[in-house]
């Protein structure tokens, strides 16, 4: 009894918070997630402003300057084509976090609707998106990335497109079961009573309300995207020379391991540390969006 | 039981007949012509046509996808283009070194995983479960190809005492043999054990509010009665039947492992045969590891109905 009284009050405050503006609150509670926000923004300033950061040009060789350990001109080291590492790693950021964010786009703006359409309509429909999507998901992740980026030929584009696809089927799957729940809902109901139309009930109704979950899902998707890149580039089929690219750099020094060792250590570093950001951020706004969790 | 288990085997069917088209269908978005690959250096139009005619190349898609699939489901994937060697040979010698790869994988993953993830929920809070948490955002967020080749330069540079590169099979020198793959299996392993752990953590927390460990600890059982005998048999189950499905995550860290190790198993099996346009190759290796996750799947499921007989009705 005392206890009701005491929370109400508490109820009234917080009711007067949006739930988008409860869940960012949330978010910077989390130290984690905070400072993977912070390593983020860094990394986006960093590839935004590259012409302007970067004292050397990232693909000009010099015969001079072949591995040399890093040093007060050059932080990084240099590569075996005497290269600036860290100017690489710094241009290197655009490919990665680009294909991270665009592969998800891709995931997101096919796998959405279709899982959309599976969960909502049911049927024949719902069957054949769903064994295509097991069927998809059969193969795993990376084979499946590395088989498609071959058959289009070696580019970052290509790989974007690539990695997209393969991540395609979880954002099915995730909305088609997000939807199934939801959609028995009572406001669903209501608004299918009100005479809406089903488009109408499946954008303004159902997909505001599965946002979270996609919200969370594409943050780590572009975790595993980025690593995806990276590996792609890695084996050539990504990113091509001399544009620099995380993968591709550390597939050179892995031929010079004993000599240069600085060459295999940055862009590594740099590829964890961005995807060890995004999986911060990723678990914190799981967290912060669980309506569980006050 | 089996009512499940034959709805569960008939779901299979349409799920692999779309797999089967899936890889299909990849070849024909392949830029060139495989005859072309097929003829190598030779541009003789007879020679062209007489390729085309052997592999049914000059016949409609479906036509060419029914043929395929026959000779697939008697066990034919046909031939590498490249080594002339047919594909079933080629999987059947690669598939053990892989398999080798991930049951060791897997052993470091279990050694590693469950007891941090029992440590760290059961010392909720303390710095223990502070450092099983980061192990786990660690062993998600490094890429293996770079913690591949961070453990060469120190293991096999630095230190000199694992080998860098190459494989030696189990049957020829067993030190030799685990001396080449520790490295590479521990790289593969590294992933799966911060998966185990964040699973095993929150198993175990679920357990450990539950009613009937409260009342073994009001029994008076001691607190490692309790953990080991009644939490853990309960929170394991699920976790077990997890893991099964990280198996997917196995296959495609092996991939580029291998490359970097130099290691002849499935992973590398497939990049060469992407690189090398030998199209029977790659069908056949990935509807090989298709089957082998959509099986293990089943198997999964149908332990973790089996382990949980309140399923079992």
């Amino acid at each position: 009894m005392s206890d009701a009284a005491l929370s109400l009050p508490l109820v009234a405050s917080e009711q007067l918070e949006s739930p988008a503006r409860r869940a960012l609150r949330r978010l910077f509670r989390r130290k984690g997630a905070l400072v993977g926000l912070i390593v983020i923004a860094a990394f986006i300033v960093l590839a935004a402003f590259a012409p302007l950061l970067s004292p050397y040009d990232p693909v000009a060789t010099s015969w001079t300057l072949v591995r040399k350990p890093p040093s007060a001109l050059h932080w990084f080291g240099t590569d075996d084509l005497g290269r600036d590492i860290l100017v690489r790693v710094i241009y290197g950021a655009r490919a990665s976090l680009s294909a991270g964010a665009i592969a998800v786009g891709i995931a997101l703006l096919i796998g959405v609707p279709l899982g959309l359409v599976s969960g909502y309509r049911g049927g024949f429909i719902d069957g054949l998106i769903s064994r295509i999507t097991d069927a998809m998901l059969a193969c795993p992740f990376l084979i499946l990335a590395i088989a498609l980026a071959a058959f289009l030929g070696p580019s970052l584009g290509n790989a974007m497109i690539a990695i997209g696809i393969s991540t395609t089927p979880i954002f099915v799957r995730l909305t088609r079961g997000q939807v199934m729940s939801v959609k028995v809902e009572d406001y669903v109901e209501a608004a299918r009573a009100m005479g809406n139309p089903r488009w109408r009930i499946a954008l303004f109704h159902i997909l505001p309300n599965i946002m979270p979950a996609l919200l969370v899902q594409a943050t780590l998707s572009i975790a595993a995207a980025i690593i995806a890149e990276a590996a792609l580039s890695f084996l050539g089929l990504g990113q091509q020379p001399p544009a620099p690219s995380w993968g591709s750099m550390l597939n050179s020094a892995q031929r010079f391991l004993t000599n240069a060792p600085w060459m295999a250590l940055w862009p590594g570093l740099a590829i964890f540390l961005v995807v060890l950001s995004f999986n911060l951020v990723g678990d914190g706004l799981r967290d912060a969006l669980d309506p569980r969790e006050r | 039981m089996l009512n499940f288990l034959a709805r569960r085997i008939l779901q299979l069917i349409p799920t692999l007949f779309f797999v089967s088209v899936l890889i299909f269908s990849l070849q024909h978005l392949l830029p060139g012509d495989p005859a072309l690959v097929m003829a190598g250096e030779e541009r003789d139009p007879n020679v062209i046509a007489h390729i085309r005619a052997q592999y049914r190349l000059d016949q409609p898609i479906p036509v060419q996808y029914v043929y395929w699939l026959k000779g697939v489901l008697s066990g034919d994937f046909g031939e590498s283009l490249r080594i002339k060697v047919p594909v079933l040979e080629l999987i059947r010698q690669k598939l053990p070194v892989t398999m080798q790869l991930a049951s060791m994988a897997i052993v470091i993953a279990l050694l590693i995983g469950i007891p941090a993830g029992i440590v760290s929920a059961v010392k909720r809070g303390s710095a223990w479960d502070y450092g099983a948490n980061l192990f786990a955002l660690w062993g998600i967020s490094t890429p293996n190809f770079w913690l591949g080749i961070m453990l060469i330069f120190l293991f096999s540079i630095e230190l000199g005492w694992l080998p860098a590169s190459g494989y030696v099979p189990l049957s020829e020198n067993w030190r030799a043999s685990l001396a080449s793959t520790i490295m590479p299996a521990f790289v593969l392993g590294n992933a799966i054990a911060a998966i185990l752990m964040r699973h095993t953590r929150s198993a175990m927390l679920q357990v450990l509010e539950s009613d009937y460990v409260r009342t073994a600890r009001a029994k008076g059982l001691s607190e490692r009665v309790v953990i080991l005998k009644h939490a853990m048999r309960n929170a394991l189950t699920p976790v077990i039947t997890l893991g099964a499905l990280e198996l997917g995550t196995l296959l495609s860290g092996a991939v580029l492992t291998e490359q970097i190790f130099s290691i002849p198993g499935f992973g590398k099996l497939i990049v060469d045969a992407v690189f090398n346009r030998d199209y029977a190759v790659v069908q056949g290796v990935v509807l090989v590891t298709a089957t082998i996750y959509i099986t293990l799947n089943l198997i999964a499921d149908v332990a973790y109905i089996l382990v949980n007989p309140r399923l079992r009705a």
